[in-house]
């Protein structure tokens, strides 16, 4: 009796064992397949992209000549030319920003609400939608301030956009130096500042080079927050022109639509003959450029790296 | 003697009284910084909300029939002689696409995390991590591209009728917050202790079942945070959700027939009226729910975070 009980017992624990491992093994196949199926719907998507605008990849004059309304065979020169001017200028303005409050919030900030206030500042900022901020940018740069749809309006908005990315980049590069640097600093008599700027910053400067430029493919993509900021218009350019034309290419207070924009302005007016090459070709620019970004930043963080270690 | 001593204990005082300066001349330019970005979220809330309130104050539309009017029509007026400015087809639509694209994305962003973290670590740091980012690095107007050009089309093959819809948006947004739930989730999967893990091993358990029953309920209120992150992205993406949402300001019918957003008539819409006019107003006060629920988003986000700090500390 008693043995026959045991028996059962055996019995049905290696059922359970048995299917428990059936389930495991399972399980383990559909993780696997989720994730084979995810890397290639993304790599699907990518070479998607980049092959269907591949013919307008390498055409000179698509590249630089200046894009048409109703006919085809419009370029996207001036469209390229702003996307990079305004990510200069969003990083100009938004780097010094981001870097003083990141050092602030992780070296000077005291325990208590002015730190709590600011992180959840800097949080409600980097959710808010980017239409929101774009039609702030729209209601203060270009209408209260007058400045119209302008490079200086889209970059400020971006800047906006991209500041709570940035600080939260440079923040986690600050974080990961080892405590002891900064100790060891403190202990040699160097103030907060100098510890920060002297021994802090270098150590942190790859991962920083490399969220920043991180950050930078994600500027050059953003459209919604520039729609209503640097407008919907490019305006043929001219190096000769006077700086305050709207022809010059430095002018900050001209209108410049970026690829980004391009893309969405031409697919929802629908007017230009070759709609669909043209978009095509600029998402193949545009994915091509954010490529080179990610391949960049991750070289070049990888070489600093190597360089302070090494050194 | 005497007079050296003092000299140097000078000199002390004045070589740490720069140094002060310099603590403090560090303090305040950083601390400014800090203040700037308070203060433009401070003045973007202000501002959205005295213009988004507008419509309530000085055009004297009523709250609750810009809430639940079903009738999008600003350029009309309905038979009490208000203009029909029904918002609800749009909140709808918002909220139908938010949370598909979540239903949508969850299982493949829950099961990419739990692959990274328990059965392939070093695929996930050196191959998956990566390559997710770069999801996120794709522009949404090229998802909105790709939107159109694939993902509409093939709606419309199975689904019929334009193929244009909540279907359609929710598939394209599904894609753009897989990358935030995901790695949200990889951090909240990272974050369960190892020594769970080992008790639950130690027990005999299998691989499977140490996930299902140990480490995913620990991780559960980093994975809801996750969701909530990727609804608050998914809520308030604009330009992809336009292009093929089909922008009906309607009620949504179904899932195949075209609807519109908050953010699809909001970026459709601003360009075209003068500030100061009713529609305009209306607009606003669109922003304004659009900057309420993402405010609504994080504070969810917060909750969990603290009843998280609170269970565990």
């Amino acid at each position: 009796m008693a043995s026959e009980e045991t028996k059962a017992t055996t019995f049905t624990a290696t059922k359970s064992t048995k299917t428990a491992k059936t389930q495991d093994k399972i399980a383990t196949g559909i993780l696997t397949a989720i994730v084979a199926l995810i890397l290639i719907a993304l790599v699907a998507i990518i070479a998607y992209i980049v092959v269907s605008g591949a013919c307008k990849l390498f055409d000179i004059h698509f590249l630089t000549a200046k894009p048409e309304q109703f006919k085809a065979g419009g370029g996207i020169g001036p469209e390229l030319f702003n996307s990079f001017y305004l990510l200069i200028l969003t990083l100009l303005i938004s780097l010094p920003i981001s870097l003083g409050g990141a050092i602030f919030l992780t070296q000077y900030a005291p325990v208590g609400p002015v730190t709590s206030i600011a992180k959840t500042a800097i949080e409600t900022l980097s959710s808010l939608p980017s239409i929101v901020v774009g039609l702030f940018g729209m209601l203060i740069f270009v209408l209260q301030l007058g400045w119209g749809f302008s490079i200086l309006s889209g970059a400020l908005a971006l800047t906006m956009f991209n500041v709570p990315i940035l600080v939260r980049v440079i923040e986690q590069a600050l974080e990961t130096v080892p405590r002891d640097q900064r100790d060891a600093a403190l202990a040699l008599g160097l103030t907060r500042w100098e510890a920060t700027t002297q021994v802090l910053i270098p150590a942190a400067m790859p991962a920083i080079v490399t969220g920043v430029i991180l950050s930078a493919g994600r500027v050059f993509g953003e459209a919604a927050a520039l729609i209503y900021t640097a407008g919907q218009s490019a305006p043929a350019l001219n190096w000769t022109a006077p700086i305050t034309s709207q022809a010059n290419p430095l002018n900050v207070f001209r209108p410049a639509e970026t690829l980004a924009v391009h893309i969405w302005k031409i697919n929802s007016e629908g007017v230009v003959p070759d709609l669909s090459a043209v978009s095509a070709g600029t998402a193949a620019v545009l994915m091509v450029c954010i490529l080179a970004f990610n391949i960049i930043a991750r070289i070049v963080g990888k070489h600093m790296g190597k360089k302070m270690t090494a050194e | 003697m005497s007079t050296n001593s003092t000299g140097a204990a000078g000199s002390i005082a004045e070589g740490s009284s720069s140094k002060y300066r310099i603590e403090r001349k560090g303090k305040i330019l950083t601390g400014a910084c800090v203040l700037f970005v308070v203060l433009l979220v401070v003045t973007l809330i202000f501002m959205v909300c005295s213009r988004g309130l507008a419509t309530f104050t000085a055009d004297g539309i009523s709250f609750g029939s810009f809430i639940t009017g079903t009738t999008w029509n600003p350029h009309q007026t309905g038979d009490d002689g208000q203009p029909l400015m029904g918002a609800l087809p749009m909140i709808a639509g918002s909220f139908a696409v938010t949370l598909l694209s979540c239903v949508l994305a969850l299982p493949f962003a829950l099961g990419a995390a739990i692959f990274v973290v328990e059965i392939q670590p070093g695929f996930g740091s050196k191959v998956f991590r990566p390559m997710i980012e770069l999801l996120t690095g794709i522009p949404s107007v090229v998802f909105g591209l790709v939107g159109l050009s694939i993902i509409v089309p093939w709606v419309r093959s199975w689904a019929g009728g334009t193929g244009y819809g909540i279907m359609a948006g929710s598939i394209v947004l599904a894609f753009m917050i897989l990358p935030t739930v995901t790695s949200l989730s990889t951090d909240a999967l990272a974050a369960v202790p190892e020594a769970y893990r080992d008790g639950s091993y130690g027990l005999g358990c299998t691989r499977w079942q140490t996930i299902l029953h140990v480490v995913i309920p620990s991780a559960l209120p980093g994975i809801l945070t996750a969701v909530i992150m990727g609804m608050a992205r998914a809520f308030g993406e604009a330009l992809a959700v336009q292009m093929v949402v089909g922008n009906a300001a309607q009620m949504p019918q179904g899932l195949f027939t075209p609807a519109a957003t908050l953010t699809s008539v909001l970026t459709m819409g601003m360009g075209n009226e003068a500030m100061g006019t009713v529609y305009n107003d209306v607009l606003w006060s669109l922003a304004l729910v659009l900057l309420v629920m993402s405010l609504f988003f994080i504070l969810i986000v917060h909750l969990i975070g603290r009843k998280g700090a609170a269970k565990n500390g």
